[in-house]
């Protein structure tokens, strides 16, 4: 089984991102950047299959700036087995790439690599869309086995339990198949430091997406960025029971 | 204007989402349709007809629709989908499992998590968690959107009077490589999470499922529905369907009360447009103070008993 996986640079989760002020985007200069933690999620399951014996072969991909080959190394740290950059000069995280014009970038890899299962996160943590798999899984008219909290090989198929709204789902899905990834999948490792060194070694592709044939231009024009609402930060209480007269009477909500 | 809504439903009950997805609909254009897609949905479907602001109900009723799989969904529904201006479902496991793929078949860049409509082409929606709302403009032919439910209030389930027309599904195929294999749902008879008007949350500062059983039973007394931060999904203490957040459910309701829960932003992303939000934790740090109304300064295991008694 050959599993490629779809990695995506982004705004690492502990920063607190600020706006632009021409409200053109989030200022990503001096911004510290990882793997969107879905997509760990989803290199780990990788490896944890190939451990298995279930695997061949693991191939990642980003689609990103030049810069972006730095999440490939980290997959390859943590044991993917190779890594292919497509270079775009678009923003990834909004105003730019858009997912459909990811899901139909990765369609033309897919096509070239033959994978027999595609794992990608259910969400990226920056446009915050959670829609690129089930594109690709449409465009490849591939299952797709979504929000995956487990994943099991099964004869020549995966049995999936799905997280959904009211509670948790079990699909089978043929071969090929696109699964992403949610929260309770696995616990992403760490690379260890050998591992690091050793994947400098690990072949790494560049591909510019120009090449591939694919319109990219954005569908959506961004017309403005700006702050949430601020919610006021209120008061302290100092007992349960002015927290009680408080509900009843200031804010009457029980 | 002539706008497509997709009902979420468990074939013999509506769900609430759609009522709020039919309210985002009515922001668009009066012309609306509701597709119920199922087997076995009169029941749906003559619901769906009461509603206020429903046009008309199609019903796809077919054993190969019973199960909502999205790849034989998304193939029937693109092929009438042309005749519709906007396709909206609610922004809810259904929903987001759906319509990207059906988006996809069409061609058109989809955009999730809607919480406000600005014309039938602009629309709002929170990005980095919550912490950015972009305003985009749409250039493609159809509109799709997934809508969060707690930005539209839910239509009236009474009042409407919609015409019922019966979809011929024989073109509906069976999916040859995904079967449905079982569903383990939480039994609860508390008010559904999303819709409920009264949420208790607990966090990894329970320590325990055994513990957490204290924040079920001050939802109990409340009537509420009980919420769980990532941290306690993970820990084991909470079922997944609780979790509230980013990545988990989002949350709007007139009373939100955080319980050892420190107030990642990742969590705030899903309850921060509580009407009322009460923290209590024990450490005066916490960043859920910063979005707390009223904060109590406590231990939990001393603070919640308490208040469950005297409530
Ligand atoms: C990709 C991604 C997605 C995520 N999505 C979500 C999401 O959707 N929802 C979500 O919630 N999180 C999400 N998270 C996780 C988030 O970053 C935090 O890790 C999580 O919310 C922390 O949960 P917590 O507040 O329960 O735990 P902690 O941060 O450990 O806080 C526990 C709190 O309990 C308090 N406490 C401990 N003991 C007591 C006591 N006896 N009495 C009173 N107070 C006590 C402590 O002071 C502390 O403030 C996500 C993270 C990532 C990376
Ligand atoms: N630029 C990208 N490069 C590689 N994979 C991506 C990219 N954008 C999105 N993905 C994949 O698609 C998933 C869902 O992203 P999204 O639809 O943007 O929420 C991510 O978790 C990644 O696996």
């Amino acid at each position: 089984m050959k599993i490629l996986v779809p990695i995506k640079r982004v705004v690492d989760y502990n920063v607190k991102i600020r706006i632009k002020p021409d409200q053109s985007g989030v200022e990503l200069t001096n911004v510290k950047m990882s793997m969107n933690p879905f997509d760990e999620i989803a290199v780990e399951e990788a490896v944890k299959l190939k451990e298995k014996g279930l695997a061949s072969e693991i191939v990642v991909v980003t689609i990103g700036a030049a810069i972006a080959q730095d999440v490939l190394r980290t997959a390859m740290a943590i044991g993917a087995d190779r890594g292919i950059l497509v270079t775009t000069p678009l923003a990834t995280d909004l105003g730019g790439l858009e997912p459909l014009a990811v899901a139909k970038l990765l369609q033309k890899l897919v096509e070239k690599e033959q994978p027999n299962v595609v794992i990608m996160g259910k969400q990226s943590i920056d446009d915050d869309s959670n829609q690129t798999g089930q594109m690709l899984a449409a465009l490849m008219g591939w299952p797709q086995a979504t929000f995956a909290s487990k994943v099991e090989k099964v004869g020549d198929t995966l049995h999936v339990t799905r997280e959904v709204d009211g509670g948790l789902e079990t699909v089978e899905v043929g071969l090929p198949a696109i699964v992403t990834t949610d929260l309770r999948l696995n616990t992403p490792r760490y690379a260890s430091l050998p591992n690091i060194m050793k994947a400098k070694q690990k072949p790494l592709e560049t591909i510019d997406s120009a090449t591939l044939g694919v319109d990219t231009a954005p569908r959506l024009k961004m017309i403005g960025l700006t702050d949430p609402p601020k919610r006021s930060g209120g008061i302290k209480v100092a007992s349960v029971d002015e927290l009680i007269a408080k509900l009843k009477n200031e804010a009457k909500v029980i | 204007m002539s706008i497509l809504v997709i009902a979420e439903h468990s074939n013999s009950t509506l769900r609430p989402s759609t009522l709020n997805a039919i309210s985002a609909a009515g922001k668009l254009g009066i012309d609306i349709s509701v597709l119920v897609a199922g087997h076995g949905v009169s029941a749906v479907a003559d619901a769906l007809a009461k509603c206020a602001g429903v046009t008309k109900v199609i019903v796809a009723d077919s054993g190969k629709l019973e199960h909502h799989l999205p790849e034989n969904t998304a193939d029937f529904i693109a092929s009438f989908a042309k005749t519709f201006t906007h396709i909206v479902a609610p922004a809810t496991a259904f929903g987001k499992n759906l319509l990207p793929r059906l988006a996809a078949l069409l061609d058109t860049q989809m955009i999730s998590d809607v919480i406000d409509i600005i014309s039938a082409d602009t629309f709002k929606r929170p990005v980095y968690a919550g912490n950015a709302i972009a305003t985009v403009q749409s250039s493609d032919a159809i509109k799709l959107l997934t809508v969060r439910t707690t930005a539209f209030d839910a239509v009236a389930t009474s009042g409407g009077s919609a015409s019922l027309e019966n979809m011929d599904t024989s073109s509906v195929t069976v999916p040859a490589n995904t079967k449905f294999v079982g569903a383990e749902l939480t039994q609860s008879a508390r008010p559904e999470l999303t819709a409920a008007k009264i949420v208790i949350s607990g966090g990894r500062g329970l320590g325990s499922k055994e513990n957490f059983a204290i924040v079920e039973k001050l939802a109990d007394k409340l009537g509420a529905a009980v919420g769980a931060s990532r941290a306690a999904v993970d820990s084991g203490y909470a079922p997944n369907d609780y979790q509230v957040g980013q990545t988990g459910k989002i949350v709007a309701p007139s009373l939100y009360v955080a319980v050892g829960i420190s107030g990642a932003i990742q969590h705030l992303a899903g309850m921060k447009d509580s009407k009322i939000i009460v923290a209590i934790n024990k450490d005066p740090d916490a960043p859920i103070f910063q979005v707390a109304d009223y904060g109590l300064v406590a231990d939990l295991f001393e603070a919640l008993p308490q208040l469950t008694e005297k409530l």
